[in-house]
């Protein structure tokens, strides 16, 4: 139940996009269309899935204050946090290019759409941040897994809908200084506040 | 009607091409089409539309369904106000109070808005938009009596701009304006608008026990001590002029506190009939929301952790102001879902969402705002999936 609840949570209620802002760059460049925007928000998840359960293991075996007493008693006092950044960064870069593969593989046309944007899912700050909140919170393995995931899913459904509108907005008459970027940008913001519902709820 | 119609065209051609005042042809053709219907038709190619329903008959169709609303509105700020200290009043005073509470909101949020519509249309050379006929009138129905003017000014100035005019006016919006307008003032400025001073009370006081909370407010308090039934405490609510103030046939008419326009089921639902009989606003819209709030309540019902999950499922319906968001803003042609079944799914949305709102999130008393201005995010994600399932559905029938 402690599962779903965190599931929930992190899916709409501390939403990665509008509650703190993170992976933006990919969140506004690659929205033009829904299949391209499913498409990201897919990998995106798939990472975060991975990435935040193996940072778990990384943090709490080898990074964590005390955490290399399993070696050797002496080392229990030693404590590596400093080097979670570069740690982390290197296992999502790491996983990055297996789902690039992957998807280069299986969907070259996906691959094709999605271009410069999947080597960028490695500086996704959505996904460094899913693990930093994670190494945070101190989160057992199983709730680091689902955070992952529905953080991801969190972002998927945002990227899907801001996208459909997007393809909705061709019909409208943004003034030229505002189009492209600028009308995204006050899209978010009108859409953080419809997100903000479900601020408030304890879960 | 001939006197009316030989002053606009004795003034045309000033408005006209090569005219001094070319500059305001927009804002001379909006009062031209205002009162006639216009002369243009459409060219010799395509299809040839005959009809004089353009958007600005539409739009006046919704504030003929908003009428009872306005008037009830005006007559409970009355009412309300005679209850809070205390008095015995007549229906005529009544209206005079409600008149002078609920009149300067209007006038503030047509003259905020109509003022940036007009600039708009002038400098951008389009046509001026007539839904701000629709939301202006919708603003002052949906806040309370005792809000200060300038954030009225403030919160329609956001609305108009932000929510419509950067996507470029009526019919190209992704956000309902009037809501859009209340999310501001509600994030802005929650003492004015979240409080439980709603009554006016002019120079005078409460008198003794009467607190001024609305109905949702008193089932959230009773919920979070726990000690009685959501029913119970409404019911024990009690007023100078009667006991049991917050029966369920209270709550239906409107006779209690709340934003001007809201308290009102009975008011919002002939609104309803007049909107339906018209054509205007969707019959499934109206029915899904009220649908998915019933259906939600049941399911809270059977759930039951706490008193609020326990209330009946149709006090749902009548607190608050669903029936009016569901009727008037739910509705709304341009931000609802497009296609018919997208209408069923979002409408059903909005009535699960508000329910949850209201009863698990402890922050917001009411959710029928926030779940409209979700379930607008996610009406394009809708039809989106609703016409590619359709082509999807054609093409399986074609054969080569």
């Amino acid at each position: 139940m402690d599962l779903i609840n965190l599931g929930i949570k992190s899916i709409f209620i501390e939403n990665m996009v509008f509650a703190y802002f993170l992976g933006m760059c990919s969140y506004l460049a690659v929205s033009k269309k829904v299949s391209t925007a499913l498409g990201l928000g897919a990998a995106v998840v798939f990472v975060l899935t991975i990435t935040v359960p193996l940072d778990w293991f990384l943090n709490e075996f080898i990074l964590k204050e005390g955490s290399l007493s399993w070696i050797s008693g002496e080392l229990a006092t030693v404590d590596l946090s400093f080097l979670r950044f570069i740690m982390f960064i290197a296992v999502i870069a790491a996983m990055v290019q297996l789902v690039e593969m992957i998807i280069e593989k299986v969907s070259p046309a996906l691959y094709g759409t999605l271009g410069i944007f999947l080597p960028l899912i490695a500086v996704n700050c959505a996904i460094l941040g899913s693990s930093l909140f994670m190494a945070q919170r101190d989160y057992t393995l199983a709730e680091a897994s689902v955070f992952g995931f529905s953080s991801g899913i969190g972002f998927l459904l945002a990227i899907v809908a801001l996208a459909a509108i997007r393809e909705k907005l061709k019909y409208s008459h943004v003034p030229d200084a505002l189009k492209g970027l600028g009308i995204t940008m006050l899209l978010t913001g009108l859409m953080g506040i419809a997100f903000m519902s479900f601020m408030g709820i304890k879960i | 009607m001939k006197f009316l119609q030989n002053i606009i065209h004795s003034v045309k051609p000033n408005f006209e091409e090569g005219g001094k005042l070319h500059k305001y042809y927009y804002v001379f053709e909006a009062f031209e089409t205002l009162a006639f219907q216009p002369e243009t038709t459409t060219g010799h190619k395509g299809a040839h539309i005959r009809d004089a329903n353009d958007t600005k008959r539409m739009m006046s169709m919704v504030i003929f369904a908003m009428v009872p609303c306005l008037l009830f509105g005006i007559y409970n700020a009355g009412y309300q106000h005679f209850i809070a200290t205390g008095q015995e009043a007549d229906l005529i005073p009544m209206l005079i109070t409600g008149t002078i509470l609920v009149l300067p909101i209007i006038v503030v949020s047509y003259g905020v808005g109509l003022g940036i519509e007009f600039t708009f249309a002038t400098i951008r050379r389009h046509p001026v938009n007539e839904g701000f006929l629709v939301s202006g009138m919708l603003i002052p129905l949906i806040v309370p009596t005792t809000i200060p003017l300038w954030q009225v000014a403030l919160a329609t100035a956001f609305g108009v701009i932000i929510a419509k005019e950067v996507f470029g006016g009526t019919g190209m919006n992704i956000f309902n304006v009037a809501l859009t307008t209340r999310a501001f003032l509600y994030f802005a400025y929650p003492s004015q608008i979240s409080g439980e001073v709603w009554t006016y009370l002019g120079d005078k006081t409460t008198v003794d026990g009467y607190s001024g909370a609305t109905p949702l407010a008193v089932a959230y308090e009773a919920s979070s001590k726990g000690t009685q039934s959501v029913t119970a405490a409404l019911s024990e609510t009690n007023t100078v002029l009667q006991s049991d103030f917050y029966s369920f046939y209270n709550m239906f008419m409107g006779f209690i506190p709340g934003s001007i326009g809201e308290t009102s089921t009975l008011m919002a639902l002939i609104g309803a009939v007049i909107l339906i009989i018209t054509g205007v606003g969707s019959w499934k819209i109206i029915v899904s929301v009220f649908a998915g709030a019933l259906a939600m309540g049941l399911g809270f019902n059977a759930v039951g952790v706490n008193e609020y999950m326990l209330i009946p499922a149709h006090y749902h319906l009548v607190m608050g102001g669903l029936a009016f968001g569901a009727v008037f803003m739910a509705t709304d042609p341009v931000t609802a879902s497009q296609t018919e079944l997208g209408k069923w799914i979002y409408g059903f949305l909005i009535g699960v969402l508000t329910v949850i709102i209201r009863v698990v999130n402890p922050a917001y008393p009411e959710g029928i705002m926030l779940a409209i201005l979700f379930m607008n995010v996610f009406a394009p994600l809708i039809d989106f999936y609703i016409v590619k399932a359709n082509k999807t559905r054609r093409l399986s029938r074609v054969t080569v």
